[in-house]
């Protein structure tokens, strides 16, 4: 069943015409992804061609959400318009926006968050890699591929993969599939500090989802997003939890990279998560080289 | 980005609240000038306070041996005194490291007469994406020791971002703090200006510590935000110019500046084993296996998912540039990025750059076999890891040899 999307899932992408989104776009028509609609506000009528696809262009969400059908939206709109695009998204009543966007101010993704709550669409990121639910094709393809992972990595399977970082990701994943062990879905939830779905939301749906078996969950300092979803996982746990968290050796009060990954005011520490990882009974990564070992040898 | 406090206090003040009158000064004579107003308005304290970035000023110590980086004037001629012994000078203090800081800006104010002390901060709570208020009867000392010790002693307001903060959830926080009458009024107002500071400048943190009952000149008791301290988000610097301009490169370290200008993502530490990774996740994460092998990373560095030939020869010339640098770990996954087109940048930097420490590159992902036979070939002495962790083992051994 998979988790979030299936490879039948319609997507649209917004910004389907700026550079970034565009070479995203094309990447998921090559891998096999239903991308059936793109959203450049007044490039509505024209079309995105690649490999022989050809998809329609609208001027609002709404437009192609009504001519497609699709359910599933990737943001590629830079930083000052993303957070209003995301909730374009929200009123045309998708069921999943996937934000890819790095930069947005923290204010417009709270004032985003406080407006979408009680709506039916779920979002996921901002500053996120994305969602992929691999194919079963050769290197994963016919999969739905929403963001900027590679598609080739995956490799259908049991495995659900969920990270703060995108590189991260792609590191377990590729651990997997090398070991010959596919993923059910994969989810990037991004590195900002507000977001739309968090470890937790998405280790529930894992442990709800019958063609899960174990998980990986990798972390990253800052928030106590990982200590919250340990201890729901140390209570209603039901599968085998693998984790690693990146930041041991970061200096308190930086930003390292992510907006999201600091430690403030003594909060937030890797030492304090990995604390909460191990009393959850989470298998520890010590290395970032052992994530997938460490989930195996736990099944 | 940080800012100083006296530009703090400019923005605060820019939004309704109260600050100790004072200003800003860069030479002697407008710290006489500034310390003259203070003492002809009444006062009979002023205050001298260092303007660096980093905390514990009060407590610091100036290379010439000069103690203290806040001082306490009771006429205009020791205030001129104090601030010719700051400015130039190099501070010292808990938060600066070694090296200290250079005082090139005084804030001269008024000292007014503190009745009582609290602690008032406005940041976001990632738990659930609002807005929150923490206050404390509790002011001019270590808050997390305070949250650690006693945090009954610490109220906590959450504000609804759609309603902003409204005039009862300032009543509420005057009453908790125990304020009354005509300060209680004073109070809820200060907070709200407070909260609007922190929303309209974008600001990831607003802390006033101490927020003061004071007595002023006229004998009247008001609140007053003594201290204060904003970081702002830089996601939202954009909408900003006049906080664009607050920026002091001279707190910010030169490798740093110079890799924002190729958008490289570098933090120096103390170590001794360089790294340039792809993703900021990968680039911490290498940071921790260096440290689990036995040794010190000597940098953050994330050079994004698109590393071009040019921002990886910059990154080598920054990494380079670091004395303590003994090795260097390049780590990339190479996920969408051709690994043949990184390695082919990675020769280039390495020839450009006449690197001559030990180098030891781990690559993986699209077309990895091309870009390992490139770097082979390239007659380069590098030395490469089959996974992250054999990499970091024979990065490790270089330098414990």
């Amino acid at each position: 069943m998979a988790i979030l999307v299936t490879p039948q899932t319609k997507l649209l992408v917004q910004g389907i015409t700026g550079e970034f989104g565009a070479r995203h776009a094309k990447l998921s028509l090559d891998y096999g992804t239903q991308l059936v609609a793109g959203v450049t506000p007044g490039k509505g009528g024209q079309f995105f061609e690649h490999g022989g696809h050809k998809v329609p262009i609208f001027d609002t969400v709404a437009d192609a959400v009504k001519q497609t059908g699709a359910t599933a939206s990737a943001v590629f709109v830079p930083p000052p318009f993303a957070a209003d695009a995301i909730l374009e998204g929200v009123d045309a009543g998708l069921e999943l926006v996937v934000a890819i966007t790095e930069g947005i101010p923290v204010r417009d993704m709270v004032r985003a968050k406080q407006a979408m709550a009680g709506s039916k669409t779920r979002l996921i990121g901002p500053n996120c890699p994305g969602v992929v639910t691999p194919g079963e094709g050769k290197d994963s393809h016919g999969g739905c591929r929403i963001g900027i992972a590679p598609g080739y990595i995956h490799k259908k399977g049991n495995i659900g993969v969920v990270s703060r970082s995108g590189t991260l990701t792609y590191e377990a994943v590729w651990q997997l599939t090398s070991r010959g062990v596919g993923q059910s879905t994969c989810v990037g939830i991004g590195g900002d500090p507000v977001n739309g779905t968090s470890h937790l939301d998405v280790i529930k749906l894992f442990m709800a989802d019958p063609e899960t078996k174990g998980i990986i969950m990798i972390g990253e300092i800052g928030g106590s997003a990982e200590e919250e979803a340990a201890e729901w996982i140390a209570k209603n746990g039901t599968k085998p939890v693998a984790g690693f968290i990146a930041g041991a050796t970061a200096p308190p009060g930086r930003r390292m990279g992510h907006a999201g990954a600091i430690v403030s005011g003594g909060k937030g520490t890797a030492e304090a998560k990995i604390a909460a990882f191990k009393a959850a009974g989470i298998g520890i990564a010590v290395t970032p080289s052992d994530m997938a070992d460490t989930l195996l040898k736990m099944m | 980005m940080n800012i100083h406090e006296y530009q703090a206090k400019q923005l605060l003040k820019q939004y309704g609240v109260a600050v100790p009158p004072g200003d800003a000064c860069k030479t002697v004579e407008e710290a006489k000038a500034a310390a003259d107003k203070i003492f002809g308005s009444g006062n009979r304290l002023a205050v001298v306070k260092s303007q660096i970035h980093a905390g514990g000023r009060g407590k610091g110590t100036f290379k010439d041996g000069f103690k203290g980086g806040v001082k306490l004037a009771k006429s205009a001629e020791e205030a001129t005194t104090h601030a010719k012994a700051m400015l130039g000078n190099t501070l010292v203090t808990k938060q600066t490291g070694p090296d200290g800081r250079v005082v090139s800006t005084v804030l001269v104010a008024a000292a007014e007469d503190i009745k009582k002390e609290f602690y008032l901060a406005v940041l976001l709570d990632r738990a659930n994406s609002r807005p929150l208020i923490m206050a404390s009867t509790e002011g001019g000392v270590d808050i997390e020791e305070v949250a650690e010790k006693s945090p009954e002693k610490i109220i906590k307001e959450h504000v609804d971002p759609a309603m902003g903060f409204q005039p009862w959830q300032g009543r509420k926080i005057a009453a908790a703090l125990g304020l009354k009458g005509e300060l209680a009024g004073q109070a809820a107002k200060l907070f709200a200006g407070v909260y609007k500071t922190w929303w309209e400048a974008d600001a990831a943190m607003v802390e006033i510590n101490p927020l003061c009952i004071c007595v002023g000149a006229d004998g009247k008791e008001k609140m007053v935000a003594v201290d204060a301290k904003i970081g702002l988000d830089d996601n939202a610097l954009y909408r900003h110019k006049d906080i664009q301009e607050m920026r002091d490169l001279a707190e910010e370290s030169p490798l740093e500046i110079e890799a924002s200008k190729f958008n490289l993502n570098y933090i120096k530490l103390d170590g001794s084993i360089a790294c340039l990774v792809n993703g900021a996740g990968l680039a911490m994460a290498t940071m921790d296996i260096i440290q689990h092998y036995g040794a010190s990373p000597a940098n953050f560095l994330d050079v994004g998912g698109g590393a071009s030939k040019d921002q990886v020869t910059a990154a080598f010339k920054i990494i380079l540039s670091d004395p303590a640098v003994k090795a260097i770990f390049v780590n990339i996954f190479g996920g969408i990025m051709d690994c043949n087109v990184i390695a082919t940048g990675i020769v280039a930097a390495v020839k450009e750059t006449g690197l001559t420490l030990p180098l030891v590159v781990r690559l993986e992902g699209n077309n990895v076999a091309a870009g390992k036979k490139t770097l082979a070939e390239s007659g380069l002495t590098l030395i490469t890891g089959d996974s992250m962790s054999d990499a970091a083992q024979k990065v490790v051994k270089t330098v414990s040899k």
